[in-house]
């Protein structure tokens, strides 16, 4: 089954992507940003086909390299 | 002294690193990133700096899962040293070797200069040739250098006297200008400024020499 992971930095850590991002829209006329954070999806094919298998796999994928745990948190959901 | 010096796919300072270590009189080997284990009698291993693995996922990410990456985190834990630089520090961090984590410079820009850098403390084999708060000249070349940690974890390295270097002018939003770690035991360092680009006076600056001169003597016989 597919799986579909968000990684995205913590609440508190600076993202100067994300503002970087901000500053842009401004210029394009797009005002009203409270704020933008910037992340990334990885898309999960797994042969396993137990749902809540296939999670706990993909929660172990993303302790142990999909997320940097200091910085980032992640969420996984059905693809 | 023997160090052997990891060589990942996009690594690109290895030579320079390997350079720095032999010209201070060390044995040199290379390293290859699918080896599982370190060759014998290693007294440091060098991670060097660059883009391995292309800097997918994160900085220094996939190669913290490499082969080579499980020796030298066992070679740590049994009190080896260990220097890692620039992706080197990426590295380790990813490891856990060196608490916290590096951002994308606050400046989203690749810094490519020679940076003036504090000497925070000498109680360690990588700054014993020091003196303590000197200042140095030393180069800086990256993009994600933008040290992040813990209130909790910058209060232990502060307590315990483990911030190596910290910028005399912050070049990437790094909290608290910290260029450089150490572990709890001292014998890991990590930092993101060149001290292999700076042995001699044409490359602008020999301020790193002494790093690898006080290696040289920590593992002097007595």
């Amino acid at each position: 089954m597919k799986l579909r992971v968000y990684v995205t930095l913590k609440p508190g850590v600076l993202d100067p992507q994300g503002e970087a991002i901000r500053h842009a829209l401004g210029s394009l006329g797009f005002d009203g940003i409270n704020g933008v954070r910037q992340g990334k999806m990885i898309e999960l094919d797994l042969l396993e086909e137990d749902a809540a298998q296939a999670e706990e796999t993909a929660k172990d994928m993303c302790e142990k390299l999909l997320a940097n745990t200091v910085i980032e948190s992640y969420q996984i959901e059905p693809a | 002294m023997k160090a052997a010096v990891v060589v990942f796919p996009g690594s690109n300072c290895d030579r320079d690193l390997q350079v720095a270590f032999a010209q201070a009189g060390a044995e040199v080997v290379p390293v290859w990133h699918k080896d599982t284990s370190l060759p014998e009698g290693v007294d440091i291993v060098g991670i060097p700096g660059g883009f391995s693995f292309g800097d997918y996922l994160r900085c220094g990410a996939i190669a913290a899962r490499s082969p080579i990456a499980r020796a030298v985190s066992e070679f740590a834990d049994k009190g080896g040293h260990v220097l890692g630089i620039c992706n080197g520090f990426q590295v380790l961090l990813e490891m856990g070797l060196l608490p916290g984590a590096l951002l994308r410079n606050a400046s989203l820009k690749y810094t490519c200069r020679t940076v003036g850098l504090r000497i925070e403390t000498t109680d360690s084999p990588f700054t014993r040739e020091y003196s303590a708060g000197s200042e140095i000249s030393v180069p800086i070349a990256h993009h994600d250098g933008n040290y992040a940690a813990t209130t909790e974890t910058l209060a232990r390295l502060n307590s315990e006297g483990r911030v190596a270097f910290r910028y005399l002018d912050n070049p990437n939003g790094s909290v608290e200008d910290i260029a450089g770690i150490l572990s709890e035991n001292r014998r890991v360092l990590g930092m993101m400024p060149h001290p292999e680009r700076a042995l001699s006076g044409l490359q602008g600056s020999a301020d790193g020499k002494r790093l690898f001169e006080g290696l040289m003597g920590a593992f002097a016989p007595a």
